[in-house]
């Protein structure tokens, strides 16, 4: 049967993420973003909400099991506080749900303890390249099998925290195929470029990583020997950004629409105006539409069903999104939309982003 | 929950109105285009009596539950669905096709306002006819020739008691199906009308015309676009004396309440997921064939490449597939709401308004992206264009459903937002 609304477990999480989105993320977005960096403390208060930590099994370290679902919906959550933040907050997953969807037994027990136990770590995986025609599926990082190792040669940008990482998940194709590696950070031959500026996204210190012949051992390849198929791990990471972007639009929705309440003109409030009024609808109807193509392709994926096509769909739909409301957000605004002390034009810079966000955040 | 398995019982009226639409309606799609006002009597009658063997009764889902015996068990419920196989059925015909799909004996928009707003006992009888002898349609007539989207609130036909009658007068325009359900077949209309012009809003009320009733006269078939095996008819009403009984929902028709005002909007809620399936019918079948012309034609479509490695038509294609399933989605949430019992006026115009959008835009690009095989009529996407547009229109036009989400989302009402 269908359904549209979370359960009451769901509920809850929701419940108690957006509270910290709102009273955390959003009041401390300006500053961190002004700042370029992001208070430790405000990330170490969003990873002790436990979104990971409860889609990973007792077995693991963890106290829960995956679910997409549940995970789109704390996504949502965290970009609707603040997008950069909840990349931050969200990191460590790009690191473990691939090992706990495509790892080995002996992968699993050893990699993710050290993840979900205890406090936030830099655990984090380097997927994106620096092509404007990266395409998750035909990488230019390559791997290829020799004396029972692998070697990694290519590019990665994008890399969060790469600095100071505690743990590295490298993306690669080998024999043409897009699989994962487990990287130690200190590696021979891995280079961590400085720190990369983007038009958004300020407050996260991203890097490029450069690999010029680093050796991993066979059993660093996620799966093992039969390594693993690539396609529901790319759809997850999708999801994953096109959840976060939904929030980031449904917020520049929601301020924009108290603005124009708020905001006279000749007399009257902006929103009493139609062509302002019918500009937030389309923004209202376009979030809720998109919304529910991010949730049938996580429900997809936690069925065990092919996400693939429902996954590109949403986050091809939901980067459209994030970039139509957050531009009329800015619209609405006028003016004093474009000015940095209103979070609309934030909103516009993180929402143009959202296209390359996928492989840093997993559901 | 958060689920998106389509139940069984949805799927089974998918699967048989599929085959309704391959075998009933698409090979005669093009013939009534070009013979608008024909009657599709092989469709009609086919659909009246798959209608029957379904337990008759019409497509539209009764809201009242089966009285009970005193001392049974209460009867175990599955999830209700009816709501969400009525918007699959109207998607799947309209996908065969939506001109055809509008001819359906089955109880369209007229049997929407009976069921949103007429007594049990209204319902009962004027929803039993469709499981009759012989095939009925139905209608609602709301536009005037002064006014439509301030409908039914400037509403100028009248309605006046005279002992166990009312007595209608005016005049309708624009009533999809009025010559089928009047002349073709005994069916009936559903008129608003009022029982006091100046009172606005408060002398709204919904009556039931039916076939035959002296001094109501289809006057004029519209020559149209689109969607030509529905015939719009305009409806004299001179002196028409309906029985008392035929005035639904409230017996107390003299009372001025908002309360029949407040029917037609829920019948629009009922009834705009509806238009709005039916245009995803439209724009689902456009694209399929749209790929199968493409096919055909040598032009292959990857798929799992990122927009930067796209073509221009492979591009096209997906940012339709997008539209088309996020607006799907919607609609469906929508009736799932209505299934639900939750209120859905919101969704209900988000839907409707979404779906006008994207089945315009996917139809007028399908035609260009074919350049001459579009725009030929050896195919049927030139036709869909032209159905398409209405959806847009009926109903409810785009304008008006973006005037009712931004009065819901503002927290507006007419006077601070017109």
């Amino acid at each position: 049967m269908f359904g549209f609304e979370p359960n009451e477990e769901q509920k809850m999480l929701v419940d108690s993420v957006q509270r910290y989105a709102l009273n955390d993320l959003r009041a401390a977005a300006h500053d961190a973003d002004e700042a370029g960096e992001l208070p430790p403390a405000l990330v170490k208060k969003g990873w002790e909400l436990g979104v990971l930590q409860a889609s990973i099994p007792e077995a693991y370290g963890g106290f829960g099991d995956r679910s997409a679902v549940t995970g789109v919906l704390a996504a949502e959550e965290l970009g609707y506080g603040d997008l950069t933040a909840g990349l931050a907050v969200m990191a460590p997953a790009a690191y473990a749900i691939p090992i706990l969807v495509a790892g080995t037994e002996e992968q699993k027990k050893s990699l993710l303890p050290p993840v979900v136990e205890g406090d936030w770590k830099p655990y984090v995986s380097a997927f994106v390249e620096p092509n404007l025609d990266f395409s998750a599926a035909d990488m230019r990082t390559t791997a290829v099998r020799k004396n029972g190792s692998y070697v990694l040669n290519g590019v990665k940008t994008l890399v969060p925290h790469a600095a100071n990482a505690a743990g590295l998940l490298v993306y690669a194709a080998l024999d043409g195929k897009t699989q994962a590696f487990v990287v130690p950070p200190k590696s021979a031959g891995l280079k961590i470029g400085d720190r990369e500026a983007w038009c958004g996204l300020n407050a996260l210190p991203t890097h490029k990583l450069t690999l010029e012949g680093v050796t991993v051992p066979a059993d660093a390849r996620l799966g093992g020997d039969a390594g693993h198929d690539p396609q529901p791990l790319i759809a997850a990471t999708q999801v994953a950004a096109a959840a976060l972007a939904i929030g980031l639009a449904k917020a520049a929705y929601e301020y924009s629409l108290a603005y124009a309440k708020d905001r006279t003109v000749f007399g009257v409030p902006i929103a009493q105006k139609q062509s302002l009024a019918f500009m937030l609808a389309e923004m209202a109807t376009d979030i809720e539409a998109i919304r529910l193509l991010v949730w049938e392709a996580a429900w997809l994926l936690d069925e065990g069903k092919d996400a693939a096509h429902a996954a590109q769909m949403a986050i091809l739909g939901a980067s459209d999104t994030a970039m139509m409301v957050t531009d009329r957000a800015v619209q609405l605004l006028g003016g004093h939309g474009y000015i940095r002390e209103h979070p609309v034009e934030r909103w516009m810079r993180n929402g143009r982003g959202v296209p390359n966000f996928p492989g840093m955040a997993m559901v | 929950m958060i689920s998106f398995e389509i139940p069984d019982k949805v799927r089974n009226a998918v699967t048989l109105m599929t085959m309704v639409g391959e075998n009933m309606m698409r090979p005669v799609a093009r013939y009534f285009d070009d013979h608008e006002h024909e009657v599709p009597w092989d469709y009609i009658n086919m659909m009246h009596d798959a209608n029957k063997q379904m337990g008759g009764g019409g497509f539209v889902p009764s809201t009242d539950k089966p009285k009970k015996a005193e001392g049974e068990a209460p009867k175990k419920e599955g999830p209700r669905v009816a709501y969400q196989r009525l918007a699959y059925s109207a998607e799947a015909l309209s996908w065969g096709d939506a001109a055809l799909y509008l001819c359906s004996p089955v109880g369209l928009l007229g049997a929407a306002a009976v069921a949103a707003t007429g007594t049990p006992e209204q319902k009962q009888r004027f929803l039993a006819r469709f499981a009759g002898d012989k095939p009925v349609l139905d209608g609602m007539a709301l536009t005037e020739p002064h006014a439509g989207s301030a409908m039914p609130a400037d509403v100028r036909t009248t309605a006046v008691r005279d002992g166990d009658s009312g007595v209608l007068n005016g005049e309708k325009i624009f009533v999809t199906g009025a010559h089928k359900a009047l002349i073709d077949t005994q069916g009936f209309l559903v008129i608003w009308a009022t029982i006091d012009a100046s009172a606005g809003r408060a002398g709204v009320r919904p009556f039931v015309v039916e076939a035959g009733t002296p001094g109501c006269t289809v006057t004029k078939l519209e020559h149209k676009l689109g969607i030509r095996a529905s015939d719009t008819g305009s409806v004299v009403l001179q002196d028409c004396r309906i029985p008392f009984d035929n005035i639904l929902g409230s017996p107390e028709v003299e009372k001025k309440t908002t309360e029949g005002f407040k029917g037609a909007m829920a019948t629009f809620d009922a009834s705009r997921p509806m238009v709005a399936a039916s245009a995803m019918g439209i724009a689902r079948a456009t694209l399929e064939t749209l790929k199968e012309l493409l096919a055909q034609n040598g032009v292959t479509l990857r798929t799992g490449i990122p927009r930067s490695r796209m073509t221009n038509i492979e591009r096209e294609v997906a940012d339709m597939e997008i539209q088309l399933r996020s607006t799907w989605l919607l609609i469906l949430k929508s009736v799932w709401m209505m299934d639900e019992k939750k209120p859905n006026n919101l969704e209900a115009s988000m839907g409707k308004m979404r779906a006008g959008d994207v089945v315009v835009r996917i139809t007028q690009k399908a035609v260009e992206l074919l350049g001459p095989l579009g725009y030929s009529r050896e195919h049927l996407i030139e036709k869909w264009f032209r159905d398409a547009k209405v959806n847009d229109l009926y109903e409810g036009t785009g304008q008006i459903n973006r005037l009712i989400i931004a009065r819901r989302i503002l927290g507006y009402g007419r006077r601070e937002l017109a």
